[in-house]
C-alpha cells in the first residue's frame, strides 16, 4: 500500500492534488460529476473585494499544447462568494478548502482576506499577487520583491491561518520573489501562475483576445514551471504549491521531485472535467513504477 | 452531461464548407434541441464545440462549417474513427413557449440546431416555420430535410442566387407568428432581435475554454446578471438580452 498523503502547512491532505483557481469554480458543479472529496484540496475561483465582470470576450485562445486565458478574475465578490457560493461547497466538500484571493490595493486583499477569515471551511489563504490579465492590480504586486513582501506582511495580520502567495513566472527572477514572501511572514508558495502570452488572428489581423494579451497554461508550461519551482526549493524554506502544465500522476511526481510538496492542476480540469479524479486514481499505479512508498518522500527528491 | 466515445458513421460535404456527421455513441445527455457537444480532436488542446443537429436513438448527427484547423482535421475524419465527446453541454431551447405558430430562423453555421428543435415542436402537435439564411446558393443545405418533416420552409441568400434576395430579417415580415428561436451569427441576431414582433430565444456563440462552465471564459452580462454562453445559456430570452 503506498501512501499519497502530506502535510501542507500544518493540514495533512490525503493526497497532493488540488484543482487550482479559475479552472474548478466553487467546486460543486464538478460535484455533478464525482465525488470532489477525494481531492487533496480545491483553490476556489479567485477572489475580491468587489464584484467583477472581467475582461470582454473573446477570454480563450488555444495554443499548441495549451491555451490563453484572459478571464480577468470575474467573481461575485467576497461577500457574496460567503454567503452563496461556499455554503454550497460546502454542501459538497467536507474538507478546508483554499482560498484565493486577489486585490487592486493593498486595503483590497487585506479586506478581502479579513471577511474570509471568519468563514467555514477555509484552510488556507492563496494570495494571488501574480495575475497576468487585471490592469492595475494583480500581477503588479508580484513583480517585485518590496511589493510581495509589503502584501505577505499586510495580510499576515489579518489571518492566523496559512498564506500562501501565488507567484507570477513573468518575472525576471522568481527566486528573490519567493524570499522576501518568506520574508514577509508567508507559509508557503505557489508557482507558476501563467505565462503571459498572446495570438493573432491571421484573418482579421487582430490579437485574437480583446484583452490582447493573456496568460498561457497547459502542457506547454512544465517544463518551466518544474525549473522555477526546483529553484524556488533551493532558496527558501516555507512549502512550495507547484502547477503549471499538470495533467498526469508522472507530471505530479515530477512536480514534486523538483520541490512541490503539493501540486495543482489547472488547465487540465477545462479539457478533461475528470482529470483531478484521473490523477488521484493513478497516483497509486505510478507510484509503485517509481519505487515510490511514501510521495511526502520524494518532495524536492532530485535536488 | 457524459464523456464518452463515439464511432464515427459517416462524414460527408454537404455544402460550401459544410459537412454532416452522423455518430454513434451514448446520446442519454443530450435533452433538448439547441445543446451542443464538445469534441476532443488529437492534436488540438482545446475541444470544439458543435451544436446538436439531430439524435436519433444513439446516432447523433452533426453539421459543421469549416472556419479553422479544428474543423479543417474533422472534415478529414474517417468512418470508424472513436471520438472522445462531451454531451449534453448547455440548456437549449425551451419549446414549452412557442405557442402553436412559432417562427424558427437559422443563419448559416446556425441552421443545424433548428433541425432538432423543428422535430420537437412537430412531434408536440406545433406547426412551426422556418427561414433559412445563407451567404450564397452553395451554401444553402436541409432544405428538403426540413421539408420532410413538413415544416414551411423560406431560403434566404444574401446574393439571391437561391431563395429569397436578402436576409432572414427580410423575410420575417410575411409570417404571422406566435414566438421564435434563432440560431446564426450576432449581427443576424441583433437584426433578428429588432424586426421581431413577439418574445423568442436567441442561441449564441463564443469562444470557449471548457464548454461546461468551469473556466468563465464565455461570460456575457444579461439582465438577470452575467452568464456563461456554455452552460446558463447557449440560449437566452430575448427579454434578458444586453447587446
Amino acid at each position: 500500500m503506498v501512501n499519497t498523503k502530506v502535510t501542507l502547512c500544518g493540514i495533512t491532505l490525503d493526497n497532493p492534488v488540488i484543482p487550482a483557481s479559475g479552472t474548478y469554480g466553487f467546486g460543486y458543479e464538478f460535484a455533478e460529476l464525482y465525488d470532489i472529496n477525494i481531492l487533496g484540496t480545491l483553490s476556489f475561483k479567485g477572489t475580491t473585494l468587489e464584484p467583477r465582470f472581467g475582461n470582454p470576450t473573446p477570454r480563450i485562445a488555444e495554443c499548441p499544447s495549451g491555451m490563453l486565458n484572459a478571464v480577468g478574475l470575474q467573481n461575485p465578490g467576497v461577500d457574496k462568494v460567503i454567503s452563496e457560493e461556499l455554503p454550497k461547497l460546502r454542501a459538497v466538500f467536507s474538507k478546508p478548502a483554499m482560498a484565493n484571493v486577489s486585490g487592486f490595493s493593498l486595503d483590497e486583499y487585506v479586506e478581502t482576506v479579513r471577511r474570509l477569515d471568519t468563514a467555514e471551511g477555509i484552510g488556507w489563504f492563496e494570495v494571488n499577487i501574480s495575475c497576468p490579465n487585471v490592469h492595475g492590480g494583480g500581477m503588479s504586486f508580484g513583480t517585485s520583491p518590496e511589493m510581495a513582501e509589503t502584501v505577505t506582511r499586510a495580510v499576515r495580520d489579518v489571518t492566523k491561518k496559512p498564506i500562501i502567495i501565488k507567484l507570477s513566472p513573468n518575472v525576471t527572477d522568481i527566486v528573490s520573489i519567493a524570499k522576501a514572501c518568506e520574508a514577509g511572514g508567508a507559509d508557503g508558495v505557489s508557482l507558476i501562475n501563467t505565462l503571459m502570452g498572446m495570438r493573432i488572428d491571421l484573418k482579421r489581423r487582430r490579437p485574437i483576445l480583446a484583452n490582447k494579451t493573456g496568460g498561457y497554461s497547459g502542457p506547454a508550461i512544465k517544463p518551466v514551471a518544474v525549473r522555477m519551482i526546483y529553484q524556488v526549493y533551493d532558496a527558501v524554506k516555507i512549502p512550495i504549491v507547484g502547477m503549471g502544465g499538470v495533467a498526469t500522476a508522472e507530471d505530479v511526481i515530477e512536480l514534486m521531485l523538483a520541490g512541490a510538496t503539493a501540486v495543482e492542476v489547472g488547465a487540465e480540469n477545462l479539457v478533461n472535467p475528470y482529470a483531478c479524479r484521473d490523477i488521484i486514481e493513478d497516483l497509486a499505479r505510478a507510484m509503485e513504477k517509481y519505487g515510490i512508498e511514501n510521495l511526502t518522500d520524494i518532495i524536492g527528491g532530485a535536488h | 452531461m457524459k464523456d464518452s466515445y463515439f464511432t464515427l458513421l459517416s462524414n460527408e460535404k454537404i455544402a460550401k464548407n459544410t459537412y454532416e456527421c452522423t455518430l454513434a455513441g451514448d446520446t442519454s445527455d443530450i435533452t433538448a434541441p439547441g445543446q451542443f457537444v464538445n469534441i476532443k480532436l488529437d492534436g488540438f488542446y482545446l475541444r470544439r464545440p458543435i451544436s446538436v443537429c439531430n439524435v436519433e436513438g444513439d446516432t447523433l448527427t452533426l453539421i459543421y462549417k469549416v472556419v479553422g484547423e479544428g474543423t479543417e482535421k474533422m472534415s478529414k475524419m474517417l468512418r470508424g474513427e472513436r471520438l472522445l465527446i462531451l454531451s449534453g453541454l448547455g440548456n437549449g431551447y425551451d419549446t414549452g413557449k412557442s405557442g402553436d405558430r412559432p417562427l424558427l430562423i437559422g443563419g448559416g453555421a446556425g441552421v443545424p440546431p433548428m433541425y432538432l428543435l423543428a422535430r420537437e415542436l412537430v412531434k408536440e402537435g406545433k406547426h412551426p416555420s422556418v427561414i433559412l439564411g445563407f451567404n450564397t446558393g452553395d451554401e444553402v443545405f436541409y432544405r428538403d430535410e426540413f421539408s420532410a418533416l413538413g415544416v414551411p420552409v423560406t431560403v434566404a441568400t444574401a446574393d439571391g442566387s437561391e431563395g429569397v434576395r436578402g436576409f432572414v430579417t427580410d423575410a420575417m415580415d410575411s409570417y404571422d407568428y406566435t414566438y421564435f428561436y434563432t440560431c446564426g451569427p450576432e449581427p443576424m441576431l441583433k437584426a433578428v432581435y429588432g424586426k421581431s414582433k413577439t418574445e423568442g430565444q436567441f442561441s449564441f456563440e463564443e469562444r470557449m475554454g471548457c464548454g461546461f462552465g468551469a473556466c468563465m471564459g464565455c461570460s456575457c452580462k444579461t439582465k438577470y446578471g452575467n452568464k456563461r454562453i456554455c452552460r446558463d445559456g447557449p440560449v437566452l430570452e430575448k427579454e434578458e438580452i444586453i447587446w
